[in-house]
């Protein structure tokens, strides 16, 4: 594989996607002039309730859905006008369980490597099953496996022509904590050679556990992208607002308080806290105001937009 | 081109025959054979000849174009649905394949069942009734171009099809009627004048008679014609074919 990039796509981006709508035939808009870009070897978790989108985008990228309006690009090639390239770089396991039954789990790893133009290589589907801890199973029958041992071979077949990205889509969806924690070690393995791993979920510890970039999707929009520690600690983030009786010119040298900050007209001050802390400062914050003979009028709390978001997040996936 | 990825899909399909080989080959080979022993050897004998030629022997070419046909639809037909049903057919949309490549596959499966089966069955018939073959090229062509151009036809219909309903219909309530129609068992010059007329309408008849005149030199219609038309029906598949894939009916969202 070479790592060409034509038309000059940023040199870390391997999935560029730029205004990408989609409206299916029955009128409903599952995609929003999405704009998102992909880094290389990262893990990235796109993250929405129910509907929001997730799957179309990936179908788009992979091939599956026709887009109806915007642009994909991987590793800068096209993915309608060379789509020999861009496919041939991609792994997909789609979220719904679509297997043969009748077949052979070596032979079902092989066909899809075939379809991929590759040669047959034997060792290397070797490899793949013993990563997948399938090797023993390979001369079973499809049907005959497991729920679990089912959403491997999917996994199996995806990596059969070794990917540079792979696509999981909802990989942990009516899977066990156990097999959930293999699966994770499982793209653990995958990033650690390099591969991209792009994810769909609708919880959020997942993302945290996994992912080192978070993408939220919500009703067809990317409402936020965010490095994962950074949206970790933003989130839990509250806002106090305190209405001043006789507006501020600056902030007095006493009330200098990490997170406290006078608003532009002031007559008001915003104190930025974390719920989750043991101490917020919230009493020392008043008792400070109190001592610097600061009166205030109104006060009021606000939660942060992701907070909200987040409210939003799992008031839909429950 | 993707030769690869095609030769995958056709010998997948080959492999799923060869799985159910009772179904796809014996199957077909016995019913076709008991035409020739109840029509050919039992009936046959008491029929009068048709055009110089003997009944058992007349109806050789028909039947065989026949099984052909219905089973180079239905065989190319579940060939695509099956995936579509199952929802394997992702692995087909993702993978760095044209549109070509898949129709090789699975119609080249299907066509090559189809000339498997004609030959066994035309093996077959030659125990029961004389036959002869006076233009064996001709013969060969016929029944490469029929079987490729009815799978294509199938490999249409189990695109179109959205249950499995939809999918037999097809084959039952079209092709079966129009083989039977189509001068399988009869010349249509027995017909009256109207109802020949009416007959003509029919492609199939095109393609038993081409057949009949490359085993014993007879036709209902003229050679060239029965070529034109299997012609036309194989462009016309193709186009809707490269329809299908191009806009993704029944195949994207």
């Amino acid at each position: 594989m070479t790592d060409e990039t034509p038309s000059g796509a940023a040199e870390t981006a391997v999935l560029s996607i730029d205004g990408l709508s989609k409206t299916y035939a029955g009128g409903f808009t599952a995609l929003k002039s999405v704009d998102l870009d992909i880094r290389k070897g990262e893990i990235f978790a796109l993250l929405g309730p129910n509907g929001a989108g997730k799957t179309t985008l990936i179908g788009i990228v992979c091939g599956l859905v026709n887009a109806t309006a915007g642009r994909v690009e991987v590793f800068g090639h096209d993915i309608d006008g060379d789509y020999r390239k861009t496919r041939a770089r991609i792994g997909l396991v789609p979220q719904e369980m679509s297997i043969d039954m009748f077949t052979k789990v070596r032979d079902a790893v092989a066909y899809s490597r075939g379809l991929f133009g590759k040669p047959a290589d034997p060792d290397y589907i070797e490899q793949v099953l013993r990563d997948l801890s399938l090797w023993d199973k390979r001369d079973t029958q499809m049907r005959a496996l497991s729920g679990g041992m089912k959403r491997r071979v999917m996994i199996a077949k995806a990596l059969s022509h070794d990917p540079d990205i792979l696509f999981l889509d909802e990989p942990t969806a009516g899977v066990d904590v156990e097999l959930r924690q293999g699966m994770w070690q499982v793209v653990e393995k995958l990033r650690q050679r390099g591969k991209t791993i792009i994810l769909t979920t609708h919880y959020i510890q997942e993302a945290e556990e996994m992912a080192d970039r978070v993408g939220v999707i919500r009703q067809g929009e990317i409402v936020l992208v965010e490095e994962t520690a950074t949206l970790m600690a933003k989130l839990g983030r509250k806002q106090l607002i305190l209405q001043l009786a006789e507006p501020l010119k600056a902030l007095p040298p006493e009330l200098s308080v990490e997170g406290l900050s006078l608003a532009p007209d002031g007559d008001a001050l915003h104190f930025d806290y974390d719920t989750k802390a043991d101490r917020p400062g919230i009493t020392t914050l008043l008792a400070s105001l109190n001592a610097a003979g600061v009166s205030v009028r109104d006060l009021e709390t606000r939660q942060s937009s992701l907070e909200e978001i987040f409210v939003d997040l799992v008031g839909g996936a429950s | 081109m993707n030769w690869r990825g095609a030769a995958t899909i056709y010998k997948a399909e080959m492999a799923r025959t060869g799985r159910t080989l009772m179904q796809s080959i014996l199957a077909p080979v016995i019913s076709t054979s008991l035409y020739f022993v109840v029509f050919g050897a039992a009936i046959g004998s008491r029929m009068e000849s048709i055009d110089g030629i003997g009944y058992g022997a007349f109806i050789v070419p028909g039947l065989v174009m026949m099984m052909i046909l219905m089973q180079s639809v239905s065989n190319a037909a579940i060939g695509i649905y099956f995936p579509k049903f199952n929802g394997t057919v992702y692995e087909l949309l993702s993978a760095p394949i044209s549109a070509l490549e898949v129709v090789i596959g699975f119609v080249g499966a299907a066509a090559t069942k189809s000339l498997i089966l004609g030959a066994l069955v035309m093996v077959t018939a030659a125990f029961f009734v004389p036959m002869e073959i006076q233009h064996p090229l001709a013969m060969l062509a016929f029944l490469i171009m029929t079987s490729v151009t009815f799978s294509l036809f199938g490999f249409i219909i189990g695109i179109w099809a959205d249950n499995f309903e939809q999918l037999n219909i097809v084959p039952m309530l079209i092709v079966t009627p129009l083989t039977f129609l189509g001068g399988s068992f009869y010349s249509i010059s027995v017909l009256p004048p109207f109802w020949q007329t009416v007959t003509l309408f029919n492609p199939v008849v095109y393609l038993i008679s081409g057949f009949r005149w490359s085993f014993y030199g007879v036709s209902d219609v003229d050679i060239g014609i029965s070529l034109a038309a299997i012609a036309g029906f194989f462009a016309a598949c193709v186009t809707i074919v490269w329809w299908m894939f191009k806009t993704g009916y029944r195949l994207k969202t």
